[in-house]
This record gives structure tokens, C-alpha cells and sequence, in this order.
């Protein structure tokens, strides 16, 4: 497959107020990522994640290293006729309706005026705002104007979508349908990229993820890779007489159920033999394991713990 | 063509949705009307008081529209970051200065095509003949559109505030531009005379584009004078809009 996004050494550093200090923003990033991909580019807030954004838009210049999208640098507009964006937090021009806003897009796109309204009907529809066309933006929620950002960033059917946390400010309905369009991206072939720091989401829907911390990656590739397979500990489900001093700790469950974490299997097969014999029962046995939450805490915590290393 | 067509189109949009505009628009009107009845306190030349107060509503009411609307017409983007899906689209920076900048004219032509007429009805109602004073009228839209430049160039790198005063100094030392002139005969050192004849030059000549008074008492203007001053107006123009989009060019949106 083809890289739809190259980035090689990408760095940028801000300089304070009065041109006093300096704060690294993104250090060295190196990145690919394939056409059809859904890519999540995730990291605690001010990792760096909108400015990587940003300098793969050309609206921050990088102080060093490249961007290319398409193979072009994205200051050619025919790279960005290629993408649609949803920047974080959108704010739009609130004197337009759905339509005038959609329509102002479609035309900076280029869509011929006979194609412009069945395409923004489309959009509209794809993002649940119908019935909505002619109310003005100013009425919106904010949930709202994150779906109309949405519709404004596929309504030209780009190869290319870059989403900035697309799920923020959205219900869990909202996040939901939008997990769901973002599925529905790849399904069409496109290429999604998208930043967030809702690991939930990126989990249900990457392909690769990259992990980046103070403007460094810290991991990248598909999930299944960076995530370990082996259990890391297993949770097993008891009801009834739970006898003392299983291995493990113990919580109980509103419903009565005790759980036992237990580290092994040689832990499960003490659970599993003891309870019976005391009159309880197993219930449940759950494998835990590493989730891309695990891996993400660990990856913050190792470059925490190097940066405090003398 | 297609990128700047439809941000000027949204910018002439944006700016008819807003109240300021019909505010200046009306108190313009209010004092065409006005002009009518003041001038029956004069005697002898009440068609004059009416044309004489028409321009100058019409000028300083016009000049009130491009500072409010064209002041934050970029700023306002960055402020409210409309600019990042914006430029994400196949526009260039340049597109986009240009788009804003022929909105921000659509509004003057429009405001001033709604004041102009209503000056042309006065004048007419008074008995007198009003198409003289198209030129003047046309004469104070490329001023205005000269300003609008200004406008744009300074909002492109900084905020309202100073862009606003910007524009407005812009204005006053341009229709004090023959000041430098005058200065440059009376300086004793050569160094402040060079610097006299660079400013008269470089500064635009806003008195250029001013035929209010020639039009008001009927004074002919010499031959090719519109056509020269049109073209001064519309050069200088283009040359701040070059330089707004220069500077649009190098900025980052953080």
C-alpha cells in the first residue's frame, strides 16, 4: 500500500511570551501511514499531537524535518483537495445555516454547483443533522457543531481524513455514530488519521496507533503488536461461601459476587479447587489483558521515568 | 478564482448579517435626509449644503464601514480559528487575503450604491440635476476601496484594536500628504527634505481621490484627471494588497 502520510524528523519548538524560553512541542517524529489506514495518533494533552496536526495542514511551519501528504508538501493545494479536516474544539461561522456553511466548503472544493446539493443533503444525513439545514449555527450545541465539522470534513469525499479528537464534546450516542462514520470511512477505501486521547475509541477503531509523549513517539504499530497477549492477571467470579485465604485480593460486587484477582494459573487452580469444597461457586473466569490503556500508561511512565534519570 | 469568489461571497455575507453595518448605513441615510432640511437654513445655495453634507456622510460614514468591518475581517478568523479549515481547503494564503478583501469591497459598493442613491434622490427632489455627482460618489467608493487595503494589510498581523487605528491614521495622514510637500520647501537640512519627498511619495495621497469640492460648485476637473486618479487608487490598492498577502504568507496559526 501506498504512504498517503510521511512524516520524517518533524520538529517544532514555540518560543515564549517576549521570545523568552522555549518549549519543544515535537521532537523528531518519524511517521507513515498507509493508504486505508485508520491511524491513531494518541498522547496525553500537550504531547504535541494538534501541532503534528498542524504542521500536516501548513499551518505551523516545522523547524525542521518534512510533511508529505500524497507525496506533496502540504502547502500545494493539491494535497489539501485531497483531505478533509475536523480541527479540535471547531468553531464555525455562526451567522451561516448547515447548508451555507457546507455549500461555502463545497465550493472552495470545487464541487459543481449541480452536485453541491445533493452532496451536502448527503453529509447532512451522514452526520445526523437532518432537519437541521436551515437552523443557524449560533443555535447549535456543541455536539452539534463537532457533527456539522464532521460533514464538512467528508462532504467532498477526500481520501484523506484528518480528525483532531473527534469525539470530544460528543455524547456517548454521538461517539457511537461517529466511531461508527469513521468505520464506514474505511470501509470506502479512504484513510483516516485521526488524534485523541480517548483511548476507548482508538482501541475500537485503529489499525496502528503511534503513542507520543513531550513531541517524541514512543511506540507505533498495530495494536495487536505493542500489546502484550499473555493474561496479566485473572479475575475470577465467586457466589456463595467464599473460603479464607485464597490467593489474591478479593473485592465484592454490589450484586454479591466476590471477585479474586489472582496472578497465575497456578493462583486459578487454588480458586478452583477451594471454593467447590467450601460450597461456593465459580461463576466467571476472566483472562485479563494488557489493554491500550495498560500500554499507554506504561509508555508515559518509562519516558517519565527516563526524563527524570540523570 | 473559484477560492476567492466564495470567501468574498461569505465575507459579504458575514457582513450583511451584522447590525453594525445597517447602523451606519441608516445614520448615513438619516443624514442625507437631515441635509435637506438643513440646508433650508442657508440662503442662495441650498443644493449645495445638500450635495456638500451627502458626500461627506457618504465618506465619513463609508469610512466608519471599513474600519468595523474590515479591521477584524482576518483577525477574526485567527481569534476564532475558522482560519484552520479554512486554509485545510485547496486555498491559498494569498486566496484568502484577496477573498476577504473583495467581500470587504462588495459591502462598500453596496453601502455606498444604497447612501449614493439616496443623495441623488435628495439632490434631484431639490430640483437640481444629480448625476454630477456620480463621479464624487465613485471617486469616495476607490478611497474607500484604498482604505479597505490598508484595512486587510493590517489585520492580516495584528488585532482589531490597532488595526482600527491603523486605518484611521492612514486616512488622516493621507489627506495630509501635501503637508510633507510643504514641509520639504521649508526643511533646512537636505536629509529632512529627502525624508519629506520619500514620505509624500510613499504615503498615499488620499486628497488624489477627493473631488467632493469640485463637484459641489460645479468646478470642471482637468482632462484624464478621473482616469489618473482611478488608476493611482486601484495601483496603490494592489500594491498593500501584494504586501498583505506577503505578510499572510509567513504566519503561523498556532
Amino acid at each position: 500500500m501506498s504512504a498517503v502520510v510521511e512524516l520524517r524528523g518533524l520538529r517544532k519548538a514555540f518560543r515564549g511570551h517576549l521570545g523568552l524560553g522555549r518549549t519543544v512541542a515535537v521532537d523528531g517524529l518519524d511517521l507513515t501511514v498507509a493508504s486505508g489506514e485508520i491511524f491513531g495518533l494518541l498522547g496525553p494533552n500537550g504531547a504535541g499531537k494538534t501541532t503534528t496536526l498542524k504542521m500536516m495542514l501548513g499551518l505551523l511551519r516545522p523547524d525542521g524535518g518534512t510533511v508529505r501528504l500524497f507525496g506533496l508538501p502540504p502547502q500545494d493545494v493539491a494535497a489539501r483537495a485531497r483531505l478533509g479536516f475536523l480541527p479540535e474544539n471547531p468553531y464555525f461561522y455562526d451567522y451561516l445555516t448547515p447548508v451555507e456553511f457546507l455549500d461555502l466548503y463545497a465550493r472552495l472544493h470545487g464541487v459543481p454547483a449541480a452536485e453541491r446539493k445533493t452532496r451536502i443533503a448527503k453529509a447532512i444525513e451522514r452526520v445526523g443533522l437532518a432537519g437541521r439545514e436551515r437552523t443557524a449555527l449560533r443555535k447549535f450545541s456543541k455536539g452539534m457543531i463537532q457533527r456539522l465539522g464532521l460533514a464538512q470534513a467528508i462532504q467532498h469525499e477526500p481520501e484523506l481524513v484528518i480528525l483532531d479528537e473527534p469525539m470530544s464534546g460528543l455524547d456517548p450516542v454521538g461517539r457511537r455514530e461517529v466511531r461508527d462514520l469513521i468505520l464506514g470511512l474505511r470501509a470506502a477505501g479512504k484513510t483516516v488519521f485521526f488524534s485523541s486521547h480517548i483511548l476507548q475509541d482508538a482501541e475500537m477503531l485503529c489499525d496502528r496507533v503511534a503513542i507520543v509523549f513531550k513531541g517524541r513517539l514512543r511506540a507505533v504499530g498495530r495494536l495487536d503488536d505493542l500489546v502484550s497477549h499473555d493474561a496479566k492477571w485473572i479475575e475470577v467470579g465467586v457466589r456463595g461461601a467464599v473460603p479464607p485465604g485464597l490467593p489474591g485480593e478479593t473485592t465484592t460486587a454490589p450484586d454479591g459476587t466476590v471477585r479474586v484477582k489472582v496472578d497465575d494459573v497456578g493462583g486459578l487452580a487454588r480458586v478452583l479447587a477451594e471454593v467447590p469444597a467450601a460450597g461456593g461457586e465459580v461463576v466467571s473466569v476472566w483472562p485479563r489483558r494488557e489493554t491500550l490503556e495498560d500500554l499507554f500508561l506504561r509508555e508515559i511512565g518509562a519516558a517519565r521515568r527516563e526524563e527524570r534519570a540523570p | 478564482m473559484r477560492a476567492v469568489v466564495a470567501i468574498a461571497l461569505n465575507t459579504f455575507r458575514e457582513a450583511i448579517r451584522d447590525r453594525i453595518l445597517y447602523l451606519i448605513l441608516g445614520v448615513a441615510l438619516g443624514l442625507i435626509a437631515i441635509s435637506r432640511f438643513v440646508s433650508l437654513l442657508t440662503v442662495g445655495s441650498e443644493v449645495k449644503i445638500v450635495k456638500d453634507l451627502g458626500l461627506s456622510a457618504i465618506s465619513v460614514f463609508g469610512l466608519l464601514a471599513t474600519v468595523f468591518v474590515g479591521v477584524s475581517l482576518v483577525s477574526k478568523e485567527i481569534e476564532r480559528r475558522t482560519i484552520f479549515t479554512l486554509l485545510a481547503q485547496p486555498v491559498r494564503r494569498w486566496q484568502f487575503v484577496c477573498g476577504k478583501y473583495a467581500g470587504l469591497l462588495l459591502v462598500l459598493a453596496a453601502s455606498n450604491a444604497v447612501s449614493g442613491t439616496a443623495l441623488l434622490v435628495a439632490v434631484a427632489l431639490k430640483g437640481a440635476s444629480p448625476w454630477g455627482l456620480v463621479p464624487a460618489i465613485v471617486m469616495i467608493f476607490v478611497e474607500l476601496a484604498l482604505l479597505a487595503a490598508f484595512a486587510v494589510l493590517f489585520s492580516s498581523f495584528t488585532n482589531p484594536i490597532l488595526a482600527a487605528v491603523g486605518t484611521t491614521v492612514t486616512y488622516v495622514v493621507g489627506h495630509l500628504s501635501w503637508s510633507f510637500d510643504l514641509l520639504e520647501k521649508r526643511m533646512p537640512g537636505a536629509a529632512g527634505r529627502a525624508l519629506c519627498r520619500v514620505l509624500h511619495a510613499v504615503l498615499p495621497n488620499l486628497d488624489r481621490l477627493n473631488i467632493k469640492a469640485e463637484v459641489v460648485h460645479d468646478v470642471a476637473l482637468p482632462a484624464g484627471y478621473l482616469g489618473a486618479a482611478i488608476a493611482y487608487g486601484v495601483c496603490y490598492a494592489l500594491v498593500v494588497l501584494i504586501i498583505a498577502s506577503l505578510v499572510f504568507e509567513r504566519r503561523e496559526f498556532v
